[in-house]
């Protein structure tokens, strides 16, 4: 029961000193809301961009031409043989007639090329389209598949997807630091800025510690009110994210630029906000209350 | 044992300041005593020992026959529940009412609020604040705020009352008020009172216990003493 009524009475310290010293704890907030911002714009910009990078790479195929004598079996040896390759994901057949229909749907020209073909004439070659797990190996799997029987002509794209790779490399992992750098800056101010209304009541801890309460008495009401103080600053910032990121995704599906730039397609809200939310929480909440108690253990000390 | 013992006692501060050396003091249940001396000569360290603000370099100090030199600083907190402190400067936290100041530590004890009340009114009414509980420290005099100060020095019902200098700040009769009610304490309620100053006119009224501290040794003590230059 004492252990209850001590809390409870923390709690209501906690509350009581936010008003009683309403533009420190004021400017806790401020500082907390506008790094927090900055933190939840950073994340959704990494998380796009992760996800942009991702569609990307799983556009990226290797296609592969038989030989142009090739038999049945061969064909089914060869998709069995594909299939066992290392880091191959999905094994597509699509056969001459396929390809030959494909080129009569697709263009005037190509009806009347292929007109000309005799009835039996098909000069075309049976091909494999291929995905793989990992585009970073995808010029090992090239390779492995160069070797097979009967293969031809494997083509996927060899120096366009290296720079490509590379890139995204780059961009994934600027955006990662990016958001590390302001997770840390944002740490370090919404700590220093709650250490700081921590430092102006000094006196305030002085005389609780000489009337004799317990140091771990004394550090509640703090956790709680670092805690309180993180928490509020991080409601306005969850606010603008979930809002904001949804109305900027509904206008641009709307202005259909989604499917004009057809590789730059943002990432539906629902799959992201929230969790962003709740980092934003986390750290609002975490850093606030950990600050708090630095701060007042520095001054429990003798 | 006595209730108060210090034995052997130096204090030397990190910055190579002396504070108080090799001091050899008893101080018995229920006394009275002055430390007086002059500016820096080490009457307050004596004091900040009693309640382990300062820990001796060497030697012990006993209080209650707890060596507090060797208490752990997180165990501090349950020696001065035994002690009731009156500071010069009161202390007060600012955003409480003199109420809620004298309640604060039986609060942070744990104590129901049931069992707080009568004991905050009866402290109050012993230095005679009765009416004043709702005011905030800023809506009192200095007396009144030493008074509230002494309020919540006693309302755990110490057996030990400290005192730094506690009429330091205030005018003749104010100060006479104010030892007027720490010397009711100490006959009433039979609390034993440690009390640093440099007034000289009160040491001479009360005719008490001196201990006279110069350049951190004890000079004199006397039973019914008096202050000489």
């Amino acid at each position: 029961m004492r252990i209850f009524r001590i809390i409870g009475r923390s709690i209501e310290a906690s509350v009581k000193s936010i008003f009683r010293n309403f533009s420190l704890s004021m400017a806790s907030i401020t500082c907390t809301i506008i790094t927090l911002i900055l933190v939840g714009v950073g994340i959704l910009f990494s998380y796009n961009i992760n996800n942009i990078t991702k569609d990307i790479e799983n556009e990226l195929t290797i296609v592969i031409l038989m030989d142009k004598e090739i038999t049945e079996e061969e064909l089914v040896n060869t998709e069995k043989n594909l299939k066992e390759v290392h880091n191959v994901d999905e094994v597509k057949f699509i056969s001459k007639e396929e390809i030959k229909n494909d080129l009569v749907e697709q263009n005037e020209t190509y009806a009347k090329i292929v007109e000309t073909w005799e009835e039996d004439e098909n000069p075309l070659q049976d091909s494999f389209v291929i995905t793989v797990k990992e585009v970073k190996d995808i010029n090992e799997t090239a390779t492995t598949i160069k070797n097979l029987d009967k293969v031809g002509l494997v083509k996927y794209g060899e120096s366009m997807v290296n720079d490509l790779i590379n890139i995204f490399d780059i961009v994934k992992n600027a955006t990662i630091g990016l958001v590390i750098a302001l997770v840390l800056v944002t740490t370090f101010l919404i700590a220093n800025t709650i250490k700081i209304t921590i430092f102006s009541r000094r006196n305030e801890i002085d005389i609780m510690r000489l009337v004799g309460t317990s140091n771990s008495v004394i550090k509640l009401p703090f956790i709680f009110e670092g805690f309180l103080l993180g928490t509020i600053g991080s409601i306005l910032p969850i606010l603008i994210i979930i809002l904001g990121y949804t109305w900027v995704y509904n206008s641009l599906s709307a202005a259909n630029l989604s499917s004009i730039l057809n590789v730059v397609r943002l990432t539906a809200p629902n799959s992201i906000i929230y969790s962003t939310s709740l980092i934003l929480f986390g750290i609002g909440s975490i850093v606030g209350m950990l600050g708090s108690l630095r701060a007042v253990r520095r001054y429990l000390t003798i | 044992m006595e209730f108060i013992e210090f034995k052997d006692c130096t204090k030397i501060y990190k910055n190579g300041v002396t504070g108080i050396v090799n001091a050899n003091l008893n101080i018995s249940k229920g006394e009275f005593v002055f430390i007086i001396g002059h500016t820096a000569s080490g009457k307050s360290t004596l004091i900040k020992l009693l309640y382990r603000e300062e820990k001796p370099s060497s030697g012990s100090v006993y209080v209650g026959g707890v060596d507090v030199a060797k208490l752990r600083n997180n165990k501090i907190y349950k020696l001065r529940r035994k002690i009731g402190i009156v500071f010069q400067d009161f202390k007060l936290l600012p955003k409480l009412t003199a109420y809620e100041n004298v309640a604060y530590s039986l609060e942070s004890y744990g104590m129901k609020k049931s069992e707080i009340r009568p004991l905050v009114i009866a402290a109050l009414d012993h230095v005679g604040l009765k009416d004043k509980t709702r005011s905030f420290p800023y809506q009192l005099s200095g007396g009144e705020q030493q008074r509230v100060c002494i309020a919540r020095a006693i309302v755990n019902k110490p057996k030990l009352l400290i005192c730094d200098e506690p009429t330091g700040n205030l005018d003749p009769d104010t100060s006479k008020e104010i030892m007027d009610v720490i010397s009711k304490i100490n006959k009433e309620l039979g609390t034993t009172v440690v009390m640093a100053t440099h007034d000289k006119d009160i040491v001479n009224r009360m005719k008490k216990r001196v201990v006279v501290i110069k350049e951190g040794l004890i000079n004199k003590d006397t039973l019914k003493g008096s202050y000489k230059e």
